[in-house]
Parts: structure tokens; sequence; C-alpha cells
């Protein structure tokens, strides 16, 4: 059963995308029942296994493939970091776009293919060796893929197509850093770190690069990012899970997994290659925020913001240190309940009042009160406002910096403070306290889509205030810390 | 012994069945041997899986009197692969072969043809004797070359020409190869020839008959034939023509290099093979992105994908044939050849399909068919997603062990080849899934039955398939292989 329990978790998920393709377009309630009873499942047995790995337990399968390719799927406590963000966040995602699609074109295949999507996060979040990881990072980059292009009118298509062409030589430079370095250390297992002396200094950092431009791609690491915010044309439950736990997160999971389980930490900062990577994540937070500030788009604005927002996992993973660490693993998860919660909202007010752009956001707390609600929670968040999930991520990021003898990073802390202040207070401001033009309309009596929204920006607002407590994230990515990388 | 005899003997009796029978019964006859072939492939699979490589000597007459037949993992494989794409094809050929369909000569001169090409290639994957695969391969470039006439349109029949001349040289050379090495030998049987000692026009006999195979296998720059001739041709046909026939002559070069002369591999001519691959890879996919019809994108993909299949040589051939990685790339390269067959018999089909709804296969005209057939459109993704060399599909694997391969043996220049053939194959093979699933309203497409949108859909799902459960094909592959012995796998 033990070896078992990692494989049912991904056939939680990859049962239903299977099955829901061949579903016709008018079985919605076997299409909803199949994928909500996925989520739910998966969402049980996680908890389950949350309880046993906290006492110590692990759970591993290996398929073999061919020689040298085997599929291992290991659950421990930063899988499960991963797995319980993205567990959580489907289902609630699910319930969101059932009540966002309605009895829309092409339904299972969208649900096949999001399902699929979601396999595919499991998987490489359940990976124990890079070649795992790499299957499963090729399966979300083709999974993803029929997701943004959903709509199928021309910006989709282009927005598709510009993923498609960023991802696929970042794939083409994972692939060959992985066969590079296996070609000489053999398989690599995350919990066996590769003999890496018989490579020299130079090859090795040429290795890393080859990793960081493969997962930098999906991590929208600047100059690697343009494809991020052209994908905003997708439907907006695609967009949550994309910016949420899909796409940018499987970049950030990667980088941490290069650099604390591949190389290690004493390596990375031995080869010199730490430093340019939290400079390079540094200015991805200070350019994201930048071009956040110069976008009229509320979508468009809240895709820059990931891209600045996802770097502080990169930022964590690349100081190398404990407090780091624990501040990029915890943010994982909290940067998901936060830019999950504001897709959410923008979706609504698209949906329901039809603003797409910020100047549509006048007035519009009153008629449309919850919905407002949770996306002011997000973007305080976001902003780094005590007690909210944000805020823990900086301090432990700050601390981290510190730590890691890099003093700057709390500059860029503040910086990017400053500037998430400046783009999103003014959208708090236009909620609350302009006044509504004449004709405004909209409502939000639609419960399956603002619940999802409540229950995420509770959530971000939980785990802030409770983080001291045992059972927050923070306590968990302590316990991966405290378990796995204390020096 | 009687599976290998039945899957030799029944095409070729189906075929004599479907020239003699009035079509009705003509085409009951070859369905009926199609399944009849499939079930003796399948058993003979299960014998060799079960007591290893299957002999049979011809008449009881031992080698060099008599003729000797062996089906090791390798050869099984390749007859394997073979049985499912006929499947496929005759499925689809009932309806797109059909007299209303292609018109009364092509529907009558279709069966046969299938049926020979069938029995020509099931006698090249499991012969031992060179002059014995002379003859089979001379059988399937004249049911080949047929096929591509059999549409009976000029261009066609030009195409079919132009093959013809290229496969009729290269035949000539091949002969004139046997021709030395029965003259230096005295045999040729392969398992003597390779325990002979070497001779001195050993080396100009293995060149000799290497080139001609090559022309056949349109390796650049021998491959002008094959766009015009795979595009050319009915669907169905197309499917054979490409994903099967390269294959054999393939199959011939590489037991030429490896079991029967693999002494006599000079590190030079090995590179200058798998440099001929990294050309055709580069080159094929760089005219695949510019063409505007479907059907020649998918030819030109041919080109480069076989193209890989050669980079096996110097990976696994002469010096590097003991060393650790040899079995990987060996084996990676055909992953490669499996999967490709499957997954280009799938494209054709798809092709076709596109065609009879669309009434044709330039690109501008597949726009948005993915709204009225999405099982096709998702089965040429399917199919694309092994081309490209994503996983999981076999064309993954194969990549994936020949390019761990390429860097053990720091070569890691075909491992570059690989990489960017992979990139060039996701660009010209983005246009068309972008094209079908434009949103424009296709406009007044004629409608395919789901029944026979399966058919490309079930062998593109096992070209992935074969790359999610790779390990008991891999195993299988080693049955009979002469190095797996000494590597102990």
């Amino acid at each position: 059963m033990t070896a078992l329990l990692p494989v049912l978790i991904l056939l939680t998920s990859l049962i239903p995308a299977l099955v829901t393709f061949f579903l016709r377009q008018e079985s919605h309630l076997l299409r909803n029942a199949l994928n909500l009873g996925g989520a739910v499942l998966k969402l049980a047995l996680i908890v389950a296994m949350l309880v046993a790995v906290a006492g110590g337990a692990t759970y591993q399968s290996a398929i073999p493939l061919a020689p040298g390719l085997v599929l291992l799927l290991r659950v421990d406590a930063i899988a499960l970091l991963f797995v319980s963000l993205s567990a959580t966040l489907w289902l609630l995602t699910t319930i969101y776009a059932i009540a966002y699609f309605g009895d829309k074109a092409e339904l299972s295949r969208f649900f096949g293919f999001f399902s699929l999507c979601v396999a595919a996060t499991t998987g490489l979040a359940l990976s124990g060796s890079l070649i795992s990881f790499f299957l499963f990072f090729e399966l979300l980059t083709l999974s993803t893929w029929p997701l943004v292009a959903h709509k199928q009118d021309r910006a989709s298509l282009d927005a598709a197509r510009s993923y498609l062409l960023y991802a696929l030589p970042g794939s083409a430079a994972l692939l060959w850093a992985i066969i590079w370095l296996e070609s000489t250390t053999g398989p690599v297992l995350f919990t066996d770190p590769p003999d890496l002396s018989a490579l020299d200094p130079w090859s090795l950092r040429a290795i890393f690069a080859l990793f960081i431009l493969g997962t930098g791609v999906k991590a929208a690491l600047v100059p690697l990012h343009g494809w991020l915010p052209a994908a905003m044309a997708a439907p907006a439950p695609v967009s949550a899970l994309l910016h949420a736990v899909a796409v940018v997160k499987a970049g950030a999971f990667g980088v941490v997994r290069v650099v604390y389980d591949v190389f290690g930490a004493e390596t990375v900062v031995a080869l010199g290659v730490g430093v340019p990577l939290a400079a390079l994540a540094s200015l991805t937070i200070v350019w994201g925020s930048v071009r956040a500030l110069q976008q009229d788009e509320i979508k468009k604005r809240l895709a820059f913001s990931t891209v600045s927002q996802v770097s502080y996992i990169v930022l964590g993973a690349a100081l190398a240190g404990p407090y780091a660490m624990i501040g990029g693993l915890v943010h994982l998860v909290h940067q998901g309940l936060m830019k999950i919660t504001l897709f959410f909202c923008a979706g609504i007010y698209d949906e329901r009042a039809g603003v797409k752009r910020i100047e549509g956001l006048n007035g519009l707390g009153a008629r449309m009160p919850w919905t407002s609600a949770c996306f002011s929670l997000g973007a305080l968040g976001m902003i780094g406002l005590p007690p909210m999930a944000g805020f823990v991520s900086k301090v432990y990021l700050g601390l981290g910096g510190l730590e890691a003898g890099a003093p700057w990073v709390l500059a860029v802390l503040a910086a990017s403070t400053l500037l998430n202040a400046a783009y999103f207070l003014p959208l708090l401001y236009r909620l609350w306290f302009l006044p509504a033009p004449g004709d405004a309309t909209g409502d939000e009596r639609v419960p399956a889509l603002v619940a999802p929204a409540v229950v995420t920006a509770a959530a971000s607002l939980g785990v802030g205030g409770l983080a001291a407590s045992g059972v927050s994230p923070l306590a968990w990515a302590t316990l991966i810390v405290t378990r796995g990388y204390a020096p | 012994m009687t599976a290998l005899t039945a899957s030799l003997v029944l095409p070729l009796l189906g075929a004599l069945a479907a020239v003699a029978l009035p079509r009705r019964a003509a085409v009951a006859a070859a369905l009926a041997t199609t399944a009849l072939t499939l079930a003796a492939v399948l058993w003979l699979l299960v014998e060799i899986g079960t007591g290893g490589t299957v002999r049979l000597v011809l008449g009881g007459w031992q080698p060099p009197l008599g003729i000797a037949l062996a089906a090791d993992g390798l050869g099984a494989a390749f007859l394997a692969l073979t049985a499912a794409v006929m499947a496929g094809v005759a499925l689809a050929a009932r309806h797109e072969m059909a007299p209303a369909a292609a018109g009364p000569r092509a529907a009558f001169g279709f069966w046969p043809l299938m049926l020979l090409l069938w029995g020509a290639l099931n006698a090249v994957f499991v012969s031992r004797d060179l002059f014995n695969l002379y003859v089979g391969i001379e059988l399937l470039t004249l049911a080949a070359v047929a096929l591509v006439a059999i549409g009976g349109k000029a261009e066609a029949l030009a195409a079919a020409m132009r093959y013809m001349v290229f496969a009729l040289a290269g035949s000539l050379l091949y002969l004139a190869g046997v021709v030395l090495a029965y003259g230096a030998h005295g045999t040729l049987d392969m398992d003597l020839l390779a325990a002979r000692t070497p001779a001195r026009p050993d080396g100009l006999a293995l060149a000799l008959m290497t080139a001609g195979l090559l022309a056949k296998t349109a390796l650049f720059p021998f491959h002008v034939w094959l766009p015009p001739a795979h595009a050319g041709a009915p669907a169905p046909a197309s499917a054979l023509l490409s994903g099967l026939v390269p294959k054999a002559s393939f199959l011939i070069v590489l037991r030429l290099w490896f079991e029967v002369m693999p002494d006599r591999a000079a590190t030079g001519a090995l590179m200058v093979l798998a440099a001929l691959g990294a050309a055709a890879v580069i080159w094929g996919s760089i005219r695949a992105l510019a063409q505007a019809r479907l059907k020649l994108i998918v030819a030109y993909s041919t080109v480069a994908q076989l193209g890989y299949l050669f980079l096996v040589f110097p990976l696994a051939g002469g010096d590097g044939a003991a060393q650790p990685w040899a079995a990987g790339a060996w084996t990676g390269a055909m992953f490669q050849a499996l999967s490709h067959g499957l997954a280009k018999a799938a494209m054709f089909l798809a092709a076709g399909l596109f065609m009879v709804a669309a009434g044709s296969d330039r690109l501008g005209a597949l726009r948005g068919l993915a709204r009225v057939m999405p099982m096709t459109a998702f089965a040429f993704a399917l199919a694309a997603i092994t081309l490209m060399g994503l996983p999981p599909s076999g064309g993954f694997t194969a990549k994936y062990l020949m390019m761990t391969a390429a860097f053990a043996a720091g070569q890691w220049i075909w491992a570059l080849v690989m990489a960017l053939g992979g990139l060039l194959a996701a660009a010209y093979l983005y246009r068309p899934v972008a094209a079908l699933f434009a949103r424009v309203a296709p406009t007044d497409p004629r409608p395919v039955a789901r029944a026979r949108q399966a058919v490309p859909l079930v062998l593109a799902g096992a070209a992935i398939l074969l790359g999610i459960l790779s390990a008991p094909p891999f195993d299988f592959l080693q049955i009979g292989r002469p190095e797996a012995a000494e590597e102990g796998l």
C-alpha cells in the first residue's frame, strides 16, 4: 500500500483527465462529478499523508521505463508542500471553472486538459529523480498549450504559440543539462545528491546555467518571461491555475530542486553561481513590478505581478541558506493563495461586470462587496502588510539575505514592497473610494464563483496570522528545512 | 516455427486471393488475411518472448546449402510494427480505397499490393541470407512503386518513375556488393559470413551494398524521390510507404554493419553514415518548414526522422559496440524506428481523413477542422509529440537513450543534432496543428464517422504507449542480439 500511495495520488487527477476527454459535451453531471470527485479524493489522501509524513514516514514508488530511465515517485515533506497546494487549489479552481464556463463549448476538452495539467503538476511535485521531473515538466508544457489556446481566437492562439516558443527551447536546455550531468554521474535521485567531483567547475557552471535556462522559462525569470503576460488571453480559471500552481510554480520548484537536491547549497555557493542567480531573481522582482505599474488591464497587471512575485521563491533558493530557503518555500504556498484569489476576482469582474481595465473598477466595491473584499485581501497580502501571508515570506527572505551576507536583498524587498503598493493600492482606492459611473452594472450572485475566492482570501489571511502555529505552511517549510537542508 | 511460416505465407496467399476474387470477396479476403497474419505475428511474439529467437531452415537444408530464416527480437519487433500499421491501414482503406472514393483501378489494385508489400516486408525482416534479402527488397520496391502510381494522376506517375529509378539503381548496387561477397566467401548466409575471416573485397562489398540500400532508405542526399512519392500516393498507401518501407532497407544496413561485418566497419565510415543522418535531420526539417501542403510536411518529416536512425552507427557500431552505452544507443535507434513507424502511419491516415473532410490538404483548407473532427486532430497532435521527441512517447525514449549514449561516448555533436531536430520538428508540426485548432468554421466539411477517426488515434496512442511502457519492448529487442549476451543484459 505504501508503495502505491504516490501512484494513487497521481491517478486521482490522471484518470479523471483521461476519462473526461471521451465524455460528451452534454454530460455535465458526470464530468463535474468525476473532476470534483478526483479532487476531493486527492485532498483526502493528502491529508492522510500529511499526518504520516509529519511523523517521519516517506512513500516511494519506482516504475522502470527503460534502463536508466526510472519513473520515481516519492512523497516526502517538500513534495507534500507543493502537492497540498496544488490539490487544494485544483478543487477550488474546478468549482470556479464549472460556474465560470456554464455550458460553453468544448468543456470536455477543457476539463480533460485541466486535470491533465494538475496531474502533471502533481507528478513533478512527487518526482524523486531528475528524469521523472523532466517527464512531468514536459507533460505540463503540452497539457497547458490547449488550455491557453482554449478560446481559439487570434490572441489565444498567438499566446499559445508564444508559450511554446519559450517553453520548447527551455525543455531542450533542460534535457541537455540533465543528460550532460547524468552521462557523468549516472541517474540523479533527489534523495541522494550526485557526486559532482568528476566534472570540472566550468562544466558544472554551464550545466547550472542550462538548468536555470530550462526551469527559468517556466518560472518567468527576466528575460524569459515574455510568454506569461501574453498567456493572460486564456480563460480566467486557466490564468488562475497557471499563475498560482501549475506552470510558474513548476519552474520555481525546479529551481529549488536544482539548487538544493541536484547541486546542493554548498556547491552552489562554492561555484559562485548563487549570487548571479539571486541577482537575476532580484532584477526580475523589480522589473516585473515596474512593468506591472504600466499596465491598464487588470489581468496584465496581475501577470507582471506574478513575474515579480514568483522570483521571491527563486531568490530564496539562490541565497542558499536556511532562512532564505524557508522564506522561498513558504512563498510557494503564500503566493499561490494570494495570486489565485486575485485572478478569481479578476475573472468575476470580467464575467459579471464586464470590467477588464482598471478604470472599470471605480466604485465596484459597493456592488460586489465579497469579491472586492477578497481582491483587497489578496492585494494587501501581496504588498506584504502584516499579518498577511506575504509579510511572513518577506520577513524570512530578509533574514535569509542577512544570513547569506547579502544585505542588498533588504533593499530589493523594500523596493518591491513599495512598487507592489504603487500598483495595487490605486486599484483598491478605485474599488472603495471612487464613485461608480452612472451606467455601471454588475453583481456577484453566483456563489460558486465567489466562494472559492472567499476561501483562498481567508486562507491567505489565515496562513499569515497563524504562521506561528504548528499547522501552517511556515511550520511545514521549517520542518522541510530542518529535516533535509539544515547545514 | 509454424507462426513464422504463417506470417510469411499468409500475406502472399491473401494477395493472390485479392487478385483472383471479385471485388467484395477480395476485400473480405484481404481483411481476413490481415486478421490472420496479425494473429500469427502475435503468436510468434509470444514464442520468441518465451523461447528466444525462432529459427527456420527451409527444406531442412542447413546453410550454406539451404536458406535460413530467423526471427530474433529485432526482426519480430518490426514484424509487430508492420502488423499493427497494416491492420490500421486495412481498416482505413475499406473506406478510402472504395471504388467510389478512389476510382475502380486503385480500388482493385490496392489490396493485392498491400498484402504483397506485407509479405515482402516480413521476408526482409527475418531473412538470414543476403540474396534472399535481395529478392525481398525487389518485391518490396515493385509493390511500393505500384502503390505510389496507383492514383493514376500525372504527378503521381512521375513520382513513381523517379522512385523506380532510385530504387533500381539501389538494387543494382546492392546486388553488385552481394556478388563480391559471394565471390570472396562462397556463401551468403549472414551467420556464416560473420564467422569468416575478412577478405579483401569485403570493404567494397559492404560499401556497395550500403550505398544501394541508402538510396532505398532515402537517406540524405538520396531523399529527393521520397517527398513527391509519399505525398502523391493515396493516404493509406502513404502510411505504408512512409511508416514501414524505408525501415526494411534500414534494417538490412543495420544487420550488415552490426551482425555480418562488424569488424570491417571503419570509424570514418560510421561517421559518414551519421553525418548523412544528421544532414537529413536538419535538411528534411527545414524543407518541411517550407511546405504548404500537409502531406508534403509529413513526407519531409520522414526524411528528417529517418536521419536519426543513422546516428546509431558511430554510437553503437565498430569499436563502440563493446562500450557500455552501445545497448542504449542501439535500442534507442530501434525505438525511434518503431515509434516513427506508428506515428507516421497515424499522421498519414489522419491526413487522409482531413482530406476526406476538407477536400484538400493545403494548410489553409484545414483551418478549424479540429472542431468537426476532434479525435483525428488529437491523434495528429499525439503523433506530433512522438516525432518531436517529447515525453511521454516512444520518440522521447528513443532520443533519451541515444542522447545519453552520445554524451557517454563523448560525441555530443549527435546529441546537439537530436536536440535541434526536436525543436525543428516542433516548428514544422506546429503549423498544421495551429491550423487545425484555428477558430474559423471550416466551409462545408464532409462528415467522417467516429469509427474511422479512431484508427489514427489508436496508432498514435500506441506510439505514446511505447514511451510509457518502454521496459518490455526494450527487453524484447535484446533477444538474439549478438552483443546482448556479452553485456549480460
